[in-house]
């Protein structure tokens, strides 16, 4: 893939912005900026949070996870030594309960339910212990599922990311064989190319999907494209039933004056290369830096471009905090990170001759305006699913869904990102996958 | 500053804490270090005949841990002092030269023979040790060779005993109680007979503290094998308190001085044992998690307190013992109610599951679809569950009911006492 920074405009951003390099920071210090965000807990540490969980009735952290995982019981599993107990119970309703220990903004979601907050404003580190309980399984490979025996199904998934591998391994363990058809060169998704480099370190995707392939009975065909290389007929001809998780492919424009210029980069794409990318501190990057958006991309490639080295970055949002699709604490990561927030900004031009010279701002409530120099601008405003088959209904650009995440089309479910209602989470994701997998399983042993 | 001077048995020392006969009382380095950090006396690691015993030197501890290491119950197989006689001896001398404001007390063990006894007591006694401390209690080892709780486990030979060690010293003599016994009152009335001056309790619990998981063996061992030890420790003290209460609240016991022996670690647990009709106070595996500087808080906790109350130390001893009695005699007609103070719940929930599941059904977890808990008046037999296990202080309380009927049961609140004695139920109820 040629890198982002090339892609845009007419002619080679590279060659056309001195600002624009590798090399500002050492490797060293690169290394050290995307090391784990949060690292591991020790055992004593472990042990030690363990004993904070109240083991609530009805827990509401189990009712605030999507994936309803049953905390107090995981919790109280690490306490008494059964770490493989405590893996089993997440993994069995969150196949990637090690990435989403990992990704998920627990501060919205389980953590933010936890009745300790009301004690002491301090919640449980579920997430931690999520993560301490299920490390050893995926160090061993150990497997904890079996698959149930085999009533000579076939279902094909479109999409390797957190959706389809979900519905797929839930498929296998319910005793059906699967194919998964993914666009990409690897399978993961945006685990794989989209999820901030220090939250996911050491190529933990891969060892996730590792594992869950090991259950057997899922075949995974890359570089396999719904709409290019195979059509929905035909996946509906020659299998049982299909599931659809193929994320949102597209970024969306600005639709401003400029957007074309060399150095004005759709963010996704370049966290794409950060993500692949053996040697960080050999990635190009800008100097004076201005991200437009005001969600989990946007944080992130400010945040990452902050860690390779840029000067200045500014990162720019149309609304007020709150309204922010970045959780409070990205807000504040990208705070300590050194990256310069603004709200109530509206883009109206983007200025430069071929390369980006800056963007300027119209500002809520002030004549005024604002003008920020750039060397590289990220669009970071949300994606948008690919046209995708015509025969489902669709809404705002994407799938709908009934509760069992059926489409309108017989033999078809679909989930994740490209669904309506869907909420942008990894963890949202794999619920869609394994609701959708046991009403496939429900569907293929009625019929 | 409360004074916590004591006076116990004629023996005197700045406070009432003193350093049980153990680990932290067993040479004179450790008990210089004791009175430097400002305990009020030691009660000497047993000593015994020559030649002295052999202690094992794989394991001799073990615990029961909480999950951040906090130590809960602690378990040992040490046996009495290790040491040749004549050492202690010259070191306890020294010791009681060089603190003279201390107590110093001397533990022993001996023979069930008179002529040990004779012969060695008036040996300790030279030394200007302060009192006696007949080790009755040892369950481990010792008690194999018809010593420590093997004496203490039989009424006639602690009397015999103690009669033996009263003749041969001049000097006040306690004796140590095993609480590994059906009553503990009989062992304290035959120390009484036998002419004690006090009784100290208690010594050790039989116990074994749990497997090792990967080799299924009794753990810890000593070479593959393992043998019961003595438990103590913060677990053991509700057990050590009813025995003390027991002795102190029993006619026939009740005059004879105790002092008070397990599980104490903070100023609270002393003042139950001292409100429980102890004079003063013993400690040995709190120092041993710790470190001498709890004494720190012991005092300062403990004086703060008699400060706050307005009391004398003397006046706290037994003020508690009149509050304790038989259950036949409680009042029937007593009721009370939980309440949930809703401002401090933090909805986790408990309180609900445990009555649900193991008591009356008596608190809610819903209340028009929100999770809401709040307690049944007309369920609730004021078990105290919930409050004992709601992770929140002082959130859910027990108050009384003083008018009006009990919706529960729908008799009437009375004044009048109802105990079993008088029960209609009662089938050998007392009738005027
Ligand atoms: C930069 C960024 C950071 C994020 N950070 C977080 C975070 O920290 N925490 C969090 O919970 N969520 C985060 N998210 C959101 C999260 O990554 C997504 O919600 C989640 O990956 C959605 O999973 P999915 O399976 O629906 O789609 P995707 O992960 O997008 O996977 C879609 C898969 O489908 C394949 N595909 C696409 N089109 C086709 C086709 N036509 N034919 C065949 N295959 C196709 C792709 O190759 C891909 O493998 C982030 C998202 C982004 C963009
Ligand atoms: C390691 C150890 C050794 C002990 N050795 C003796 C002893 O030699 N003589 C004795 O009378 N009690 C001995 N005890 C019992 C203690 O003096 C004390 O009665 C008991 O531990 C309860 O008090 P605690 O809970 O404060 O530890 C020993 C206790 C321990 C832990
Ligand atoms: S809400 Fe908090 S304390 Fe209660 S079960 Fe969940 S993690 Fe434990
Ligand atoms: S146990 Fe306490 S904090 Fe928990 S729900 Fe009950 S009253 Fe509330
Ligand atoms: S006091 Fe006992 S019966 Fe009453 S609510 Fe509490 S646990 Fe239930």
């Amino acid at each position: 893939m040629p890198s982002p920074l090339q892609l845009n405009g007419n002619g080679d951003a590279m060659a056309n912005n001195e600002q624009i390099k590798s090399g500002r920071l050492s490797k060293a210090e690169v290394d050290e900026n995307f090391a784990d965000l949060h690292p591991p807990l020790t055992r004593s540490e472990a042990l030690i949070e363990a004993d904070r969980c109240y083991f609530c009735y009805d827990a509401p952290c189990t009712t605030a996870c999507p994936t309803g995982i049953d905390i107090p019981g995981f919790i109280q599993r690490i306490r008494s030594d059964n770490l493989r107990g405590s893996a089993h119970i997440i993994l069995r309703e969150n196949i990637m309960g090690g990435m989403c220990a990992r990704v998920c903004p627990t501060e919205i979601l389980c953590e933010e339910a936890c009745v300790r907050n009301t004690h002491e404003e301090k919640p449980v580190e579920i997430g931690l212990l999520q993560r301490h309980a299920t490390d050893p399984v995926f160090e061993s490979g150990e497997q904890l599922f079996e698959r149930a025996s085999a009533i000579g199904s076939k279902v094909a998934v479109v999409g390797g990311g957190p959706a389809g591998l979900s519905c797929a391994h839930r498929l296998a363990v319910l005793g059906h064989d699967v194919v998964v058809f993914n666009r990409d060169g690897k399978p993961g998704g945006l685990n794989e190319y989209g999820i901030a480099a220090y939250k996911a370190i050491d190529d933990f995707a891969q060892t996730e999907i590792d594992y869950i392939l090991s259950i057997g009975g899922i075949e995974l065909r890359n570089n396999s494209t719904l709409g290019a290389d195979i059509e929905l007929d035909e996946l509906c001809e020659d299998y049982d039933a299909v599931f659809l998780g193929v994320g949102l492919a597209h970024s969306n424009d600005l639709g401003i004056e400029g957007e074309n210029l060399d150095g004005v980069i759709n963010a996704i794409e370049y966290i794409a290369e950060l993500r692949q990318a053996d040697d960080k501190s050999t990635l190009p990057v800008g100097r004076d830096i201005v991200v437009i958006g005001g969600g989990m991309t946007a944080i992130d490639v400010a945040v990452q471009s902050k860690r390779l080295g840029a000067e200045q970055v500014h990162m720019v949002y149309r609304r007020g905090p709150e309204q922010m699709g970045a959780s409070v604490f990205e807000q504040a990561l990208a705070q300590t990170s050194g990256v310069t927030i603004h709200h109530w900004a509206s883009p109206e031009r983007i200025t430069g001759d071929d390369h980006v010279t800056g963007v300027e701002f119209a500002v809520d409530n002030s004549d005024e305006g604002m003008r920020l120099d750039a060397d590289v601008v990220f669009k970071a405003i949300g994606q948008k699913k690919d046209a995708g088959p015509g025969s489902v209904e669709i809404e705002a650009g994407r799938f709908v869904v009934d509760i069992d995440r059926k489409t309108s089309m017989d033999g078809v479910w679909a989930g994740g990102d490209c669904v309506v209602g869907g909420d942008n989470l990894t963890v949202s994701a794999v619920q869609d996958g394994k609701i959708a997998a046991i009403s496939i399983d429900r569907y293929l042993r009625d019929s | 500053m409360a004074d916590l001077k004591t006076e116990f048995l004629g023996i005197s020392s700045p406070n009432p804490f003193w350093l049980a006969s153990a680990p932290p009382t067993d040479k004179a380095y450790n008990v210089n270090r004791a009175f430097e950090a400002g305990w009020g006396g030691v009660v000497w690691k047993t000593l015994g005949e020559d030649p002295p015993i052999v202690n094992v030197s794989g394991p001799r501890y073990s615990t029961i841990h909480s999950n951040d290491r906090r130590v809960i119950g602690f378990n040992n197989i040490e046996l009495i002092t290790d040491r040749p006689l004549q050492i202690n001896l010259d070191e306890i001398r020294q010791i009681k030269k060089d603190w003279p404001d201390r107590a110093v007390v001397a533990s022993v063990m001996l023979p069930m023979n008179e002529e040990s006894w004779a012969k060695y007591l008036p040996m300790i006694e030279d030394t200007g040790v302060d009192g006696f401390e007949l080790n009755f209690g040892c369950p481990h080892g010792m008690s194999e060779r018809g010593m420590g709780a093997a004496v203490g486990q039989v009424p006639e030979y602690i009397q015999m005993a103690t009669e033996w060690a009263k003749a041969a010293a001049s000097i006040p003599v306690i004796v140590k109680l095993t609480p590994n016994v059906a009553s503990v009152v009989p062992p304290a009335k035959a120390a009484q007979d036998g002419g004690a001056d006090a009784v100290s309790l208690i010594n050790t619990i039989n116990s074994i503290m749990r497997v090792n998981y990967d080799t299924l063996t009794m753990y810890p061992t000593t070479d593959g094998m393992g043998t019961h030890g003595g438990y103590c420790g913060e677990a053991v003290k509700p057990i050590a308190l009813n025995m003390v209460a027991e002795i102190a609240r029993t006619h026939e016991t009740r005059s004879l001085p105790i002092s008070g022996i397990g599980g104490i670690t903070d100023w609270r647990d002393a003042v139950d044992f001292l409100a429980l009709g102890a004079s003063n106070v013993q400690v040995c595996t709190a120092a041993m998690v710790y470190g001498f500087r709890i004494i720190d808080d012991l005092v300062d906790g403990l004086s703060t307190f008699l400060d706050d109350k307005q009391m004398t130390l003397g006046e706290l001893v037994g003020k508690a013992v009149p509050s304790v009695t038989d259950w036949q005699y409680l009042n029937l007609n007593y009721v009370e109610k939980a309440v949930i103070d809703q401002d401090l719940c933090i909805k986790c929930g408990r309180c609900h599951v445990v009555c649900e599941d193991t008591s009356h059904q008596a608190i809610t977890n819903m209340v028009d679809g929100e999770r809401h808990f709040q307690v049944i008046d007309e369920e609730c037999v004021g078990c105290n569950l919930c409050v004992s296990i709601c992770p929140v202080d002082s959130c859910i309380s027990m108050q009384r009911l003083t008018s009006g009927n009990d919706p529960r049961t729908g008799n009437a609140i009375t004044d009048e006492k109802l105990t079993w004695t008088g029960h209609p139920n009662n089938p050998m109820r007392k009738t005027d």
